[in-house]
């Protein structure tokens, strides 16, 4: 990509930003590239610097160090109102004594619109949000989703290059949450424009991110498509983040053939296709979807582990297995049941298992993120 | 006004309805006083305006409106022209004076906040009259201002004005310090982000929705300037009479309570149109959510 690509290219580049508060660093020398017309989601705990980022682009906030790159010009510096950036709050930030429609046309009228015409557009843009027949109300009167969708079109009728949006939908509850995610991808399709989301809500990441930068403690641990970061973390930090992640540690014991062995303290191999280095005390990760029960096999069998069940449970289609490793390490397998599944049903706590997975569930993972680029 | 107001004031509305009823008798003592102590001189003051002087502090009670048209009088009207502007000239200067002390109060102070609001309020635990005879040595004609800083205003309607600023403006900050504390600054950010100018997101967003609260300390601070008759006293040493002044004549040296009172009446009416505005106003802004 990046030989492919000039600056232009990108809407959005941070090159290696930090930003302090006193003698705290909220974002930590962060480096990353926003495609044009992508829609980058930043996913991380609580007080990472993932509004802290939002804000340096929308120009609230300007940063300690690094350049922050907005359609190929240097925008440190520049004052929110000369970016070609508009952000959409997280408590919506409506004027309320404007009505919806002048509200929508507020950016419009900043930048000399005529009234016609910005009424006009305006009425597009909340054709867009689907928020129709409320044109005259002030912002009081409409419920937290039809705030949001003024929100929405108040920031997209000005077309700006990169749309900022900070956890837009924090104040919404789960069906309407999950209605406005479905309406958010399409508005982003139907415009074309740019989207960086900040949510900590690893679902909505997921499944509405063309790619995902996952943030911990002011820097950036992995940025990646949703399959990449979810079946190839590259650190604990973003494998337990993002669902369940089962951890096993030990030691590389063997590397031929791009593949590797890990031993555990509890005598566990675990066989798997990659690179390692021999003799290094490792964490691979397996998820529990990948991890399955099976009749009792021969010790020295490669992927496979004794275990003691703890506690069973139904989840409807699937079934939950919290087990205890030899060494004490506890492990989750989650597996599909179907109907009447005689197997399953025979487990009880104490039981012995064994637990197999395949050499392509284990994932090798580092503690601390390394340089990244594509 | 800001939306969490809204929320509280709904908020409000509910628990109110869900509250106990108190019996409305409770409020009689509160009612009983105000009927003796506030309606009581009222109806005393309307009396007199309407009674006629038989001689030196001497009155007889009648229906005699010979009072009133009196007042209508050109020179008494020039008076009462002269007061209502100079209130609502002092208003205006209090705003210009006041609205950036507020302002910079609730955007840029926080652990000091409450302390700068006390000592905007200290000027008002000593008395009104010792404060207006220290403002008389600052401009005094021999002072510091009048002698290095070639501001010489003693005795003219702007050595009124400033007395008129000083002694009211804690009154004005105070509402416009609360109306900018429950500002949504957000909303500010919001506006710039939409390509708004700092000056045009002050006027659209800020000074507007802060409206109310410098409508309602302009108020506070016109009604007892157009009343005032200390400070012009003071410090246009009688050159620049107020109505209050003219009243306090009348009701000093002159011993003509009706004429006094026939005045006094019809500032209150004057006012009271002032306040019927602001009540319009208010109820607008109420009404419009904003
Ligand atoms: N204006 C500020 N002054 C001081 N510290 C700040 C300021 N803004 C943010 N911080 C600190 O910087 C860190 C990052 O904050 P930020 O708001 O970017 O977190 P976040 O990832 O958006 O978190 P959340 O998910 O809770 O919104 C936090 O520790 C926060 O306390
Ligand atoms: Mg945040």
């Amino acid at each position: 990509m990046s030989s492919r690509g000039t600056d232009s290219a990108y809407d959005v580049e941070f090159r290696t930003v930090t930003k302090r508060f006193g003698n705290l660093t909220a974002v930590n020398a962060v480096s990353f590239q926003v495609r044009q017309g992508e829609f980058l989601s930043l996913l991380g705990p609580s007080g990472c610097g993932k509004t802290t980022s939002l804000r340096m682009i929308a120009g609230f906030e300007q940063p300690d160090e690094g350049e922050i790159v907005i359609g190929g010009v240097d925008a440190v510096g520049t004052p929110p109102y000369r970016r070609d950036v508009n952000t959409v709050f997280q408590q919506y930030a409506l004027f309320p004594h404007l009505t919806v429609l002048d509200n929508v046309a507020y950016g419009m009228k900043q930048k000399g619109v005529g009234r016609s015409d910005r009424y006009q557009r305006a009425r597009e843009a909340l054709e867009l949000v689907r928020l129709t027949g409320r044109e005259k109300h002030k912002p009081s009167m409409l419920s937290g989703g039809q705030q949001q969708r003024v929100a929405l079109a108040r920031a997209l009728v000005n077309r700006p290059r990169v749309l900022l949006l900070d956890e837009p939908l924090g104040a919404l509850d789960l069906k309407l949450r999950k209605e406005m995610q479905i309406e958010l991808t399409r508005i982003q399709g139907e415009v074309g424009i740019t989207f960086i989301y900040v949510t900590h809500d690893q679902g909505e990441a997921l499944s509405m991110s063309d790619r995902i930068a996952v943030m911990s403690d002011g820097v950036i641990e992995q940025l990646g498509t949703p399959a990449e970061i979810y079946d190839r973390p590259r650190t604990a930090f973003v494998a337990d983040f993002i669902g369940e992640m089962n951890f096993l540690e030990g030691t590389v014991s063997r590397t031929e053939d791009g593949e590797y062995d890990v031993t555990t303290a509890g005598g566990v191999v675990v066989r798997a296709r990659g690179e390692a280095t021999r003799g290094q005390a490792v964490k691979v990760g397996i998820r529990p979807a990948r991890m399955r029960i099976t009749g009792a096999t021969d010790d020295g069998v490669v992927n496979a582990a004794r275990a003691a069940v703890d506690t069973k449970m139904y989840l409807g289609d699937e079934v939950q297995v919290v087990a205890t490793l030899g060494d004490g390490t506890q492990v989750v397998i989650r597996e599909q049941r179907a109907g009447a599944d005689a197997p399953h049903d025979a487990i009880r706590p104490g039981d012995p298992i064994t637990i197999q997975w395949d050499r392509n569930a284990p994932v090798l993972l580092a503690e601390t993120p390394t340089e990244q680029q594509e | 006004m800001a939306r969490t107001e809204e929320v509280l004031e709904s908020a409000g509305r509910r628990r109110r309805s869900f509250s106990p009823r108190y019996p409305g008798w409770l409020t009689t003592p509160s009612l009983l006083y105000y009927a003796i102590f506030f309606l009581g001189p009222l109806a005393i003051l309307v009396a007199f305006s309407l009674a006629t002087q038989t001689g030196f502090d001497a009155i007889s009670y009648g229906f005699d409106t010979s009072q009133y048209h009196l007042v209508t009088d050109s020179l008494y009207v020039k008076i009462f022209e002269r007061t209502l502007l100079m209130a609502g000239g002092g208003s205006l200067l209090t705003i210009l004076v006041g609205y950036p002390i507020a302002y910079w109060m609730a955007r840029y102070l926080s652990t000091y906040k409450l302390l700068a609001l006390l000592l905007i309020l200290v000027p008002f635990w000593t008395s009104f009259l010792i404060r207006t005879y220290a403002l008389k040595i600052i401009l005094d004609p021999h002072g510091y201002l009048a002698e290095d800083l070639g501001i010489d205003i003693m005795y003219t309607k702007w050595a009124v004005a400033v007395g008129l600023v000083y002694n009211y403006l804690p009154l004005f900050i105070i509402p416009v310090f609360a109306s900018l504390e429950r500002m949504d600054w957000s909303l500010v950010e919001a506006a710039t982000d939409l390509g708004a100018k700092p000056y045009n997101a002050f006027r659209q967003i800020t000074l507007r929705l802060t409206l109310p609260g410098v409508v309602t300390g302009a108020l506070l601070v016109f009604i007892p300037m157009s009343g005032e008759y200390i400070i012009p006293n003071i410090l246009s040493g009688g050159n620049y009479e107020f109505v209050g002044n003219v009243i306090g004549d009348q009701f000093a040296s002159a011993q003509n309570q009706p004429f006094g009172s026939a005045l006094s009446i019809s500032l209150m009416i004057a006012l009271s149109g002032f306040v019927a505005l602001y009540i319009l106003f208010a109820t607008k802004e109420e009404r419009f959510g904003a």
